[in-house]
């Protein structure tokens, strides 16, 4: 009786979770046939098949949308910032994590507070600040806004790691006649590597999804990032009733995360214990 | 040496400072200064107002429409989606099914996804024409209730709600999946024994050990609210129907931004910002746990 009771309650169990994984995967599965459909079949019943293989979308997307265009610049600004974050935080980190000085203290609690402070509350002040100092329409600079907004969670996740590892390493470096560059580059780094994957895999989506800084601070078409791009398609497509290539447009944007996903999702999900938690 | 130490750690703070202190400390410190000025458009010279600005706020019918559609989404979203994640969560650990991790993995993806092409997605989800889920309704012979979701001011927040709730279920359900796998085994294992029900198990058992982690979720996810609202929001229905779905960052913005409202965009600003301590200050304080 009991075995029929659970054989019964888990059935429930799973018809509970898999209504939930198609809500979720529905939506994306939708898109990616929408996208091989024709602007016709879009506008017919969103429930059908598409009949054919649509492939004009995706060069249109390409062509006239310039997604490529636009995935270059995410490309650039997604580097860029990755490398101004890491030669920020890591340096900060270890000096915070592992050496004794006065204002340690303080410096550590100067980027905590940070940490409450969003982006969108500032983005006004920072606007006219990027606007006096010419550093608007600038790749760089907005890409050195993005490590900054990174940092004060770097530098908690990555302080955390430096604490842990012991002392003795720097030590015997140090007799070995490595100065304190050379510790740093070659015995703490490679230690603390798996703390900057982590923040690496953060970084990658965070930089790679961001709109709000990027459609403020981009002003020309030629150096928007994705995101950006896609929201400018999605309107210029309510006149032009272009559906299919914008949903082509979704897809190639989609691409690289699900293929990073795929790769890295251990990281990512182990990241989140590793990290305690983040907003 | 010691100087060697001293310049070695100066060289090491000083990237970082620079650019916390110029992007994120001086507009700080900026927004707070200049929202008591009077300042409408680049070249115009910010005139002092005192708490002028303050006082217009609660005069504008649009900003307290924005207010209220704002406190909405930020008490449906976070209910809502934590009580979503956490029974995802003690399913997947505690009834251990073969495919716990297959359901990890589909369930924590939309968190990991552009909000961009989220907002794109579902408002194409709601489109009355081409949205599968008015003719998905039609075709189970519910048609009456297919709505221009987004287009209706009785729907349009419960419509960017379940866009968000979507979007967030998943992360914070991997987050209390560690949360609960680090519980001791042997208390459930006790319960059991002494004849608990799963779900008494889930409230005498799995709530209380995760308490700290749903207090510091709770921040989270209002805090989440409030700044991916603004881009759901801008995409999926630019304030409308009628600024029923305006929320305050996107009218911030607008103020900023479309009327060069500088000063009266950063008391906005620092009012959303003081709200948002004293939200956490309160959820903290009302989520503490007594001495029991």
């Amino acid at each position: 009786m009991t075995a029929i009771k659970t054989g019964i309650g888990r059935t429930l169990l799973r018809l509970f979770l898999l209504a939930q994984a198609a809500a979720v995967v529905y939506p994306l599965l939708w898109n990616i046939l929408a996208s091989i459909k024709t602007n016709t079949e879009i506008m017919d019943n969103p429930w059908r098949l598409p009949s054919g293989f649509e492939w004009s979308n995706y060069v249109h997307a390409f062509a006239t949308a310039r997604i490529g265009d636009y995935m270059l610049n995410s490309v650039a600004v997604v580097l860029l910032s990755m490398a101004l974050l890491l030669a920020a935080a890591v340096p900060s980190a270890y000096v915070l994590g592992r050496m004794r000085f006065r204002g340690r203290s303080f410096f550590t609690n100067f980027y905590m507070a940070g940490l409450f402070i969003g982006g969108v509350y500032i983005i006004v002040p920072l606007f006219i600040l990027m606007n006096d100092l010419r550093m608007l329409d600038n790749r760089f600079w907005l890409s050195a806004v993005y490590a900054t907004g990174s940092l004060p969670f770097s530098i908690f996740l990555l302080t955390g790691f430096m604490k842990s590892i012991p002392h003795d390493y720097e030590e015997a470096a140090m007799i070995d006649g490595c100065g304190y560059f050379g510790t740093l580059v070659r015995v703490i780094i490679p230690m603390a590597r798996p703390g900057i994957i982590t923040l690496i895999v953060f970084g990658f989506f965070d930089f790679w999804n961001e709109y709000v800084l990027a459609m403020t601070f981009l002003t020309s078409d030629a150096k928007k990032t994705i995101p950006v791009g896609l929201s400018n398609l999605m309107q210029i497509q309510q006149y032009a009733t272009d559906w299919g290539s914008l949903f082509a447009g979704l897809v190639i944007v989609l691409a690289p995360t699900i293929a990073v996903y795929a790769l890295l999702q251990r990281k990512l999900t182990d990241g989140m214990m590793l990290g305690g938690v983040k907003g | 040496m010691n100087t060697r130490r001293k310049l070695f750690i100066a060289a090491c703070l000083l990237p970082g400072l620079l650019l916390f202190s110029l992007f994120k400390v001086y507009p700080t410190i900026q927004i707070f200064h200049k929202s008591l000025y009077l300042w409408t458009g680049l070249g115009d010279k910010p005139k002092f107002v005192g708490l002028g600005n303050f006082k217009d706020m609660f005069r504008d019918d649009t900003f307290l429409l924005a207010l209220r559609n704002t406190g909405f989404l930020m008490l449906i979203i976070p209910v809502l989606t934590l009580l979503i994640a956490l029974i995802n969560a003690s399913i997947l650990t505690k009834s251990k099914l073969k495919e716990r991790s297959f359901y990890r993995t589909v369930f924590f993806f939309p968190s990991i996804l552009s909000f961009v092409v989220i907002a794109i997605l579902w408002s194409f989800i709601y489109h009355p024409t081409m949205g599968f889920l008015n003719s998905g309704l039609e075709a189970v012979g519910l048609g009456d209730w297919a709505l221009p979701w987004l287009g209706d001011q009785r729907t349009v927040l419960w419509a960017l709600a379940v866009t968000l709730i979507w979007q967030a279920a998943g992360y914070y359900m991997v987050m209390y999946m560690a949360g609960i796998d680090a519980i001791s085994p042997e208390l459930y294992e006790a319960a059991e024994l002494d004849g608990a029900t799963k779900l008494q198990q889930f409230r005498r058992i799995t709530v209380p050990m995760l308490w700290e982690i749903i207090r510091v979720t709770i921040i989270f996810s209002i805090n989440g609210v409030l700044s991916i609202s603004f881009i759901i929001v801008s995409i999926m229905t630019a304030g409308g129907p009628d600024r029923h779905s305006e929320v305050v960052m996107t009218y911030l913005y607008g103020q900023a931004f479309t009327n060069s409202n500088f000063g009266y965009a950063m008391a906005i600003g620092v009012f959303i910002f003081i709200v948002s301590m004293l939200l956490a200050l309160l959820s903290n304080k009302l989520t503490e746990r007594g001495t029991e």
